[in-house]
């Protein structure tokens, strides 16, 4: 179970996550809203990357504010990155084996990397020895970061924005992982989300907006509320970036 | 051969016994285990310290290690090495020299390659070199490596100084003829105070010829590495090089690529970077369960790997 209480999170003088308190003990919970409203923020900060500026975060009733990136890893949360990162030498192999390799030997571990690699719909024969550098294109960088975190296998797996990138073909896939982790690991599984494919199986859904957590309910509501939301006319981000539109007015 | 000589045979060349096949073993200044086969003969020189490798046309899927190995302290040798590799072969060569100096004197190993690779041949090259030992000597190490690849030849060069040796000045001169070929792969990491060169120059005179030069560096503490690639174009060919580091600590790197072309239709391109190990990177596997330390360590095998 994951708790965050009164969390923050201030930069530049600009506040982007304001006061959240939640708890979440659901298996399945989409994050969604608007951009710039705080997803991925809220994301980092439950693993760590970013600091709350106040706030404390608790997973199965111990308080992880102060731990590292490392530790939280280590006490069962993995992340899949918006952006995938790049390493120039190291092989698609080794980022897989390190992500599913606890407790197995070598030989196992290979097997495990070939079949998380096959589950996201790249060819285990073809990828496995591939530099994870730049001669990978995005879509493929994308699947393999997945299939990392998948490969994990903790109680805790983060997703921000998985089908960005993602092809039509490979989406069916990408659902599949997230049904094959919501069978294998008795978890949760965080996704920051737009997509309504992915929406429609969550378990429940947030709804963040300016930092505040509007909605955070079973699925149905909040799809309720989000196609009012979004119907023309009504979208508050719609009708504010209208009101700023006043450029195209006074000109001569 | 004592545990130290053995630890180092093992550092340079990965044998834990004789190789198969043909061999030359030069352990503090002396020729301590040798096999030639019917194809590939070791004549030791008559004129100056070092052997001529001859490989006979035809030999294929055959190997020759010839490992330095020293760890008297204080010993310094100059030693001269001939490859003689016939037409249409395809052999692989692993050289490399270790030294463990426990003592105050500095040991010093300097030694010239050179290989003259016959026509339609393939040859691949393996040279590691290593350095250990607490004595207040240094481990000073500069090879050198002269190829002429003759028509139609191959050859592919795996070379690396992973740590250990103080100081080092590497240099690799190559010519190519018509439809050659040669790769490159050079890795270097120095720490703390160590100094390391390279110099590697390709002339490409044949048409059709090629080069594909990629130097990897990772300088830590407050170590120093120059690399200079040049490649001259001189007929209708294709070059590319690559300097790629990772600055840490206090170190200094300095890279250099030239390129050279007096043919119009040479094809030269040079690329050369030096950053730091990006955060993200560190972020990423830290998110795999890594410290930081173990993410830098992981980041730095893989870049030389």
């Amino acid at each position: 179970m994951l708790k965050l209480e009164n969390i923050s999170f201030t930069a530049d003088d600009k506040e982007i996550l304001k006061n959240i308190s939640l708890t979440v003990d659901d298996r399945f919970v989409a994050i969604t809203g608007p951009n710039g409203s705080g997803k991925s923020t809220l994301l980092k900060i439950i693993m760590g990357i970013l600091t709350p500026t106040t706030g404390r975060i608790w997973l199965d009733g111990e308080d992880i504010t102060d731990l590292s990136i490392s530790e939280r890893a280590n006490r069962g949360i993995s992340f899949a990155f918006q952006q995938p990162v790049r390493f120039k030498g190291l092989r698609v192999r080794d980022l897989l084996e390190l992500a599913g390799g606890q407790g197995k030997d070598g030989g196992e571990r290979f097997a495990h990397a070939c079949e998380v690699l096959s589950e996201v719909g790249l060819c285990a024969k073809d990828y496995i020895n591939r530099e994870l550098d730049d001669t990978l294109s995005g879509g493929e960088m994308k699947r393999i970061e997945i299939a990392m975190a998948a490969a994990r296998g903790t109680k805790m797996t983060l997703f921000d924005e998985p089908e960005a990138g993602i092809d039509l073909w490979s989406f069916q896939s990408l659902i599949h992982v997230f049904e094959k982790l919501y069978q294998e690991t008795s978890g949760t599984i965080m996704i920051i989300s737009h997509q309504e494919r992915i929406l429609n199986i969550a378990d429940k859904i947030i709804y963040l907006k300016d930092g505040v957590v509007l909605e955070y309910d079973e699925r149905e509501r909040v799809m309720e509320h989000l196609e009012l939301d979004i119907r023309p006319g009504t979208c508050a981000a719609l009708q504010k970036y209208q009101e700023n539109c006043t450029w195209g007015n006074g000109v001569n | 051969m004592d545990a130290i000589q053995k630890k180092l045979l093992k550092e340079v060349a990965e044998l834990d016994a004789l190789p198969v096949g043909a061999y030359n073993i030069r352990s503090n200044g002396q020729s301590a285990a040798r096999n030639t086969t019917a194809s590939i003969d070791i004549v030791t020189k008559e004129d100056k310290p070092g052997i001529d490798i001859i490989i006979k046309p035809g030999t294929k899927n055959q190997s020759v290690h010839i490992p330095v190995i020293i760890s008297q302290s204080g010993l310094k040798e100059m030693v001269y090495n001939d490859f003689f590799i016939g037409e249409d072969c395809d052999v692989t060569i692993v050289a490399g020299c270790g030294i463990s100096n426990c003592g105050g004197e500095d040991s010093r190993h300097d030694g010239i390659h050179s290989f003259y690779v016959g026509r339609g041949s393939r040859v691949r090259y393996i040279e590691k070199h290593y350095g250990e030992g607490t004595g207040r000597g240094k481990r000073l190490m500069n090879p050198t490596t002269v190829i002429e690849l003759s028509e139609g030849a191959v050859m592919e060069l795996e070379t690396s100084q992973i740590g250990g040796i103080d100081d080092t000045l590497r240099v690799t001169k190559a010519k190519l003829g018509d439809n050659t070929s040669l790769i490159i792969h050079d890795k270097i990491l120095t720490e703390g105070d160590q100094k390391a060169k390279a110099e590697i120059a390709v002339e490409l005179d044949g048409n059709a010829s090629s080069c594909d030069l990629i130097s990897r560096g990772v300088a830590k503490e407050e170590s120093l590495q120059e690399v200079v690639i040049r490649i001259d174009g001189n007929a209708a060919c294709h070059g590319h090089a690559e300097c790629d580091s990772i600055i840490m600590d206090k170190g200094v790197i300095l890279a250099t690529p030239q390129l050279r072309a007096t043919n119009v239709d040479a094809e030269l391109i040079h690329e050369a970077a030096i950053g730091k190990i990006a955060g993200e990177q560190l972020m990423k596997l830290m998110t795999m369960g890594l410290s930081e330390k173990e993410a830098e360590e992981m980041i730095i095998r893989g870049f030389l790997q």
